[in-house]
């Protein structure tokens, strides 16, 4: 696939990513300053009232990052790279996307099932084993978090159909 | 001398046979989570923190310390043994733990780094143990203009002194602030930035974005590289150690400098990297030997190790006498002082004895014990390594996931912590410095708390900080720290001009 040998080499340039971070601290600064204005800013007859002091930190954070924009646009103070390549990308979406899975899973079939299916998953998928390798410790692993958190310290963890079915 | 007496009542209290235990069990956590990448120091003991709250704040304290000394231990067998920096205090030891690994004298390193490690870690608990008393005295006297003036202290030496952009730490700890203002407000009780969202009562929890921003996203980070463990092999045997202590107190002037500048990195919250960078750097340009630094010269890896350890060490000193941390560890740990239902502060000193000088005297004790198991366990530890990565990764995760959920055991958090997870990878990459984040949200509540106090006693006028000769020496200090660049810049060019 020609696809693949030229994604080694492209990827999103250093630039973008600075740009899209600075907008989105921008964007998370005026959601304070408005939550702030909201709540009041100014003194009220306990004092300072709560958005006195979040609102001076937005003001921070809207400055700051118009100064980074400005930085990653035109000042440019920013590394000419690639932020990373599209294969090394796809490395690390090849984590986040099953542990999104996962952290869905959970509240619906628990975290033992959901761990047994993670590990099995990356073990198969990502490292190429043998069901046979990758059975016993993803079987394992849940097994003795099983027994050293709700046995040993009694902290109860999200269990599912499957754990009342065993009757867990 | 009362410190002494109480010193030794700590030891008592340590030398219990349930704390030895707890003390092992603690550091040999530490190590392994040092070794594996993902796990650190900050969020291991984040993890970890929820299996502690069954037991007396003392004990629990005492494994999680011991983690935290593991975790700074197993950090330099990962960097000499496979040029991996297992946390980002060991980078500078790998300039030459590594190379000397490469040329067969992987024992001498490691021996090297970790005795360097406990010594600069020993001073750092002497200096804790005649140091934080007098400040904690010193800090009762402290109004909220005061506290206040303490914590902008802390926060512009963030500013000052990290090597990241400054106005990139700026707005990472503002950020920071504002995630900690997110839910109740504790003054008022009224909420405040939640937007009707009932997950964001609560607010944020810093456990959750510690074990995401540091625990998943260094995981992004490293399957990112594709990392592929080669590692050198290593022997360590009694006579490798025996030889290489002859050899180190050749180093010590290294070595004393390096606990110096590893104290006050510590002490100001700079933390363990950059003090581990600036020793080498110091070390590098003073020894005779300096053109050979970067090819395997033992006194590269001694004055790294010696730096990060007493930085790593004394970053407690401000956690305990002032209720500041020092680094990302000493804030979990500090968060974890809340959760067991004491006051951070210099009031520890005086309401919490047996707490206090039982931490101390486990720094002293738990170093020792480090030292050891360290010393021997390097075989096992290295093999430790060799797991491949699809199959530590999503262990790592599950723990992740584990350790997040138990802090409030609410699956959101498990939700928060990737979020945190992805926006961590990403901050990193654009040179955001994590720990002020983190920091923030630790001290959010309490900086603004401090600050609304003082301003309700004046009426609103900012002159209260400023208006006796401590808070405003405090405040000056805070700004002389956060204007440092620029200071150092203008006296370098005065410097030459001079001269003409």
């Amino acid at each position: 696939m020609s696809d693949e040998s030229n994604a080694a080499e492209s990827g999103p340039s250093h630039r973008a990513i600075e740009i899209a971070v600075a907008l989105l601290a921008l964007a998370f600064g005026i959601i304070v300053l408005i939550g702030s204005l909201q709540v009041g800013i100014d003194w009220g007859s306990e004092g300072p009232r709560p958005g006195f002091f979040p609102f001076y930190i937005s003001l921070f954070i809207i400055v700051g990052s118009i100064y980074n924009l400005a930085q990653a646009t035109f000042l440019g103070g920013i590394k000419q790279e690639l932020f990373s390549s599209w294969e090394q990308l796809r490395r690390v979406m090849a984590v986040v996307a099953p542990t999104t899975v996962y952290v869905a899973l959970i509240p619906f079939v628990g975290i033992y099932v959901s761990s047994l299916l993670l590990i099995g998953v990356f073990m198969i998928w990502l490292g190429r084993y043998s069901l046979l390798k990758t059975a016993p410790i993803a079987v394992g692993v849940p097994t003795v978090v099983y027994i050293v958190f709700e046995r040993y310290f009694q902290i109860a963890l999200p269990k599912g159909p499957i754990e009342y079915w065993l009757g867990l | 001398m009362e410190e002494i007496g109480n010193l030794i009542q700590g030891f008592a209290t340590v030398l219990e046979p349930f704390n030895i235990g707890v003390m092992i069990i603690g550091i040999v956590l530490g190590v392994i989570i040092g070794v594996l990448p993902g796990l650190g120091g900050a969020n291991g003991v984040a993890i970890l923190l929820p299996l502690t709250f069954s037991m007396s704040p003392t004990s629990a304290i005492i494994m999680l310390s011991c983690i935290y000394w593991g975790a700074l231990f197993g950090g330099a067998i990962t960097s000499v043994l496979f040029n991996i920096p297992g946390e980002p205090w060991s980078v500078a030891t790998t300039f030459d733990g590594h190379p000397m690994a490469q040329q067969g004298k992987a024992g001498e390193a490691l021996t090297a780094a970790f005795t360097s490690s406990f010594v600069g870690a020993l001073f750092a608990v002497i200096v804790i143990t005649l140091v934080a008393p007098l400040v904690a005295r010193f800090a009762l006297k402290f109004g909220a203009a005061e506290k206040f003036g303490v914590y902008f202290l802390a926060f512009c030496s963030f500013v000052g002194l990290s090597k990241e952009p400054a106005f990139k730490t700026v707005v990472a700890m503002m950020i920071g602030f504002a995630l900690a203002a997110v839910g109740l407000d504790h003054m008022t009780g009224q909420l405040r930035l939640t937007f009707g969202f009932t997950e964001l009562l609560p607010g944020f929890d810093f456990l959750i974005a510690v074990i995401g921003l540091f625990g998943i996203g260094e995981i992004l980070l490293t399957m990112e590289e594709g990392l592929r463990f080669k590692g050198q092999s290593a022997n360590i045997n009694l006579r490798v150690v025996l030889q290489t202590w002859m050899e180190l107190p050749r180093y010590w002037a290294t070595s004393i400098r390096s606990c110096i500048i590893g104290c006050w990195m510590g002490i100001t919250p700079a933390g363990a990297t950059p003090a581990s960078f600036m020793s080498y750097g110091i070390a590098k340009r003073m020894s005779p030997r300096g053109k050979n630094f970067g090819k395997g010269e033992i006194e590269g890896v001694v004055a790294p190790e010696t730096a990060a350890h007493a930085a790593g060490t004394s970053a407690l000193l401000p956690m305990l006498s002032l209720g500041v941390p020092g680094s990302p560890t000493a804030a979990v740990l500090l968060g974890g002082l809340l959760i067991w239902g004491l006051q951070p502060g210099p009031l520890l000193f005086v309401e919490q004895k047996e707490f206090v000088w039982g931490l101390i005297a486990s720094m002293y004790l738990g170093n020792i014990v480090g030292l050891i198991i360290v010393l021997t366990c390097v075989p096992i530890l290295a093999a430790m390594l060799r797991i491949p990565f699809p199959v530590i990764a999503p262990i790592i995760l599950v723990l992740c996931a584990i350790g997040a959920y138990t802090v409030h055991n609410n699956p959101f958090d498990v939700i928060m912590m990737l979020v945190f997870g992805v926006l961590g990878y990403v901050l990193k990459k654009c040179d955001y410095p994590l720990a002020p984040l983190v920091l923030a949200l630790v001290l959010g509540d309490k900086a603004e708390e401090a600050f609304r106090q003082a301003l309700l006693g004046s009426q609103g006028s900012l002159t209260v900080f400023w208006s006796n000769g401590l808070v405003g020496s405090i405040m000056l200090l805070g700004l002389i720290a956060l204007f440092w660049p620029t200071i150092q810049n203008g006296l370098a060019r005065l410097r030459p001009r001079r001269a003409v």
